[in-house]
């Protein structure tokens, strides 16, 4: 009885539904596109990035994926612009600016 | 082979937890359910059984440790009364709404105030509306009995609900009493192994428990639960049958001790159900037609079966062993009577409260009131519909 | 009660009134009858008066009141009687134990005119005798089986041997005491039994 989350929505019957709400599935946030909710939005200079890796363990929504050492692209699906990367990049490699894009 | 013993009601409950061998048990000890956390400790230090225990500094955290330990995979449990249920009050809420089949040993007591340590089941029904089964005792061998019934209950698919064995306060909890017990092997068997689909500690299937849900979900899962609640009753009955095999003891939603040609019934749960009987067989040789109703679920609430269970008698005495302070009767007062209104069975009813935190019920104060009924309907006395039996006047 | 006895224990918190009840199920037990012990608890502390209680019954046992019309009474402490109302409802034909050293009379005052059998046992001076402490509630127990007629003498020592080789396992040298203060105790009664013999055939 896993939970395929993508056919639950508001309009399942109670019946459906899985027993206390629980979810029987994994990682289910990823498809939760929390990026729409976004009035900031980061830029990442990767030009001045010294790939000190701080800002990713700071970010609440993991949206900063790390490969090999070093640090990507924000995951803009789920990245809600809260700004606490730029704070804390110590080389202005992020900037905020208003707006979702 | 039957086993034939004595032993307190904890004692019978701490012998059937043995006898289970549960995985997990977290407890804080309080009068009078003390001595259940008390006596396994003892079991486990014995190494007689392997169950982890938890010491824990409140209910609270007791209650928070078994829904985390049941939703991790392990069969849990604890115990506790009075003012200790109170503050697992919460937890008991989360443990039904993420329908987990956890147990716990209620040794009833009444909650505060005026404090006092005696019985009554104002902490039983403080969490009537929590979502747990509910099971109450006449003595030690029900509470014995309920408490090995009570995970096979818990556990099968169709309910997936706490269940809470309740039992009265020293009257049974410290009271040595004759028992048949079971021999461990058929008990184990009974029970069986706890074999849970999903669970947190199971590698490469994650689940989330407990999530938070917005109004859109969370009416929905309400009346899940309430339809698991509902299933409860014929899953209780089914268990019972299958103990009756191994225990050659009977048990329903409730008991209907001579009310078949009852003109008066009484409708009691618990401890007092036995002084009741016996009033019953002492009026009986008077050749006064009498019955008890003793009430085992008060949860699921068998409202249709008690309803068609009275319908043939002229009065019953609805008898609560708490104070529900809505200025119109006690919890059993009101279920039973609007049970009785919806199946339009519109007989006599005076609800009793009796019995509050430790008053003595005797058989005289049983057999008072089948009088008293008799008077109401023989001789059309007024009598009082909501009273306190044996207040000060 | 129609086929069994009803036994009241007044005692102290901490004197083993209550223990002394339960005992006296569990020895009755084997007796293959019914059987009920249970306490009564006010404020839980030492020393406070309490009451435990005892039915013994052919018949299954299923009142859970207390006893308001005990058959036998038993007074682990003497000092409870000017305050409490140790013989109500004691039944005629039954009788009352009471540990103390007191002469009849200075107990009698205490009795509020009963005017069935009272026993008189010296537990506290048996159990000095015998433990060298005063643990008043194996004499009394004893004597609350000889005066009950709950079973017989050789029975009930017999039974009460093999359940102190099991609680004092560990000291087992305070078995044959108490052994000896079930014997003195059952003797005390006897001899009051026979002295009464010899009243009512004189």
């Amino acid at each position: 009885m896993r939970t395929d989350i993508t056919k639950i929505n508001e309009k399942t019957p109670h019946d459906q539904l899985t027993e206390g709400l629980m979810i029987f599935a994994g990682a289910t946030s990823k498809h939760f596109k929390t990026g729409e909710w976004r009035t900031n939005t980061p830029v990442f200079h990767e030009d001045k990035c010294k790939q000190c890796l701080l800002c990713a363990p700071v970010c609440p929504d993991s949206s900063i994926p790390v490969q090999d050492g070093r640090r990507l692209a924000f995951d803009m699906d789920h990245c809600k612009g809260c700004g606490i990367c730029a704070n804390v990049c110590p080389f202005d490699a992020i900037e905020m600016k208003e707006g979702n894009e | 082979m039957a086993i034939k013993e004595r032993m307190s009601g904890n004692e019978a409950v701490s012998f059937a937890i043995r006898q289970i061998n549960p995985d997990v048990m977290p407890a804080f000890p309080i009068t009078p359910s003390t001595e259940i956390p008390q006596m396994v400790s003892t079991y486990i230090a014995n190494g007689e059984i392997d169950t982890e225990f938890i010491p824990v500094e409140s209910e609270h955290s007791a209650m928070s440790a078994t829904i985390g330990a049941e939703a991790a995979g392990a069969r849990s449990l604890t115990a506790t009364s009075s003012a200790g249920l109170a503050l697992m009050w919460e937890e008991l809420l989360l443990a039904a709404s993420n329908r987990l089949p956890l147990v716990l040993a209620l040794v009833n007591r009444t909650l505060s105030g005026p404090i006092n340590i005696n019985c009554d089941h104002s902490d039983g029904m403080g969490a009537r509306d929590t979502g747990w089964i509910q099971i109450y005792a006449e003595n030690n061998q029900e509470a014995y009995d309920n408490f090995i019934q009570a995970y096979p209950i818990a556990e099968d698919t169709r309910v997936h609900l706490p269940v809470m064995i309740c039992q009265d306060g020293f009257i049974t909890s410290h009271a040595v009493e004759n028992i048949t017990l079971l021999e461990d092997e058929p008990v184990k068997n009974f029970v069986g192994e706890y074999q849970p689909e999903e669970f947190l500690l199971n590698p490469g299937k994650p689940i989330a428990v407990g999530p938070y849900s917005v109004s859109n979900y969370a009416m929905e899962a309400k009346k899940n639960q309430e339809i698991a609640l509902e299933n409860s009753k014929e899953v209780i009955l089914e268990v019972a049958k299958k103990f009756q095999k191994i225990s050659g003891r009977e048990y329903g939603l409730f008991e209907e001790y001579k009310t078949q040609d009852a003109d008066y019934i009484m409708l009691i749960m618990g401890s007092a159900a036995g002084t009741a009987k016996q009033a019953v067989d002492d009026l009986r040789d008077k050749g006064k037609k009498v019955g008890v109703l003793k009430l085992r679920v008060f949860r699921p609430f068998p409202a249709e079966e008690i309803a068609m269970a009275l319908k043939n008698c002229k009065a019953v005495a609805i008898m609560d062993r708490c104070e529900s302070y809505n200025g119109n009767g006690g919890p059993l007062g009101s279920e039973v009577s609007a049970g009785l209104f919806r199946n339009k069975v519109m007989i006599e009813t005076v609800n009793y409260i009796y019995g509050l935190a430790g008053r003595d019920f005797t058989v005289g104060d049983a057999c008072d009131i089948f009088s008293e009924l008799d008077d109401m309907i023989v001789n059309g006395k007024e009598v009082e519909q909501y009273q306190y039996v044996r207040l000060r006047k | 009660m129609k086929n069994g006895i009803e036994i009241r224990w007044h005692g102290r918190g901490g004197q083993g009134a209550k223990t002394a009840a339960l005992l006296l199920a569990d020895v009755a037990f084997k007796t293959g009858r019914n059987v009920q012990g249970f306490p009564e608890y006010g404020p839980e502390r030492m020393g406070a008066p309490i009451t435990a209680y005892n039915r013994i019954s052919s018949d299954k046992i299923r009142v859970h009141s207390n006893i308001y019309h005990p058959d036998y009474v038993v007074v682990v402490d003497e000092t409870l009687l000017g305050s409490v109302d140790v013989t109500a409802g004691l039944k005629k034909t039954g009788a009352i134990i009471i540990n103390t050293a007191k002469s009849r009379e200075e107990i009698e005052e205490h009795l509020g005119g009963y005017e069935g059998r009272v026993f008189m046992v010296d537990a506290r001076k048996i159990s000095v005798e015998t433990l060298g402490k005063n643990f008043p509630n194996s004499p009394m127990l004893a004597a609350a089986v000889a005066v009950s007629k709950v079973m017989p003498r050789e029975k009930f020592i017999k039974e009460m041997r093999a359940s102190y080789q099991h609680k004092f396992a560990k000291k087992p040298e305070v078995i044959d005491g108490n052994m000896k203060a079930l014997e003195m105790a059952f003797d005390k009664v006897e001899g009051t039994m026979e002295a009464e013999q010899l009243t009512i055939s004189a």
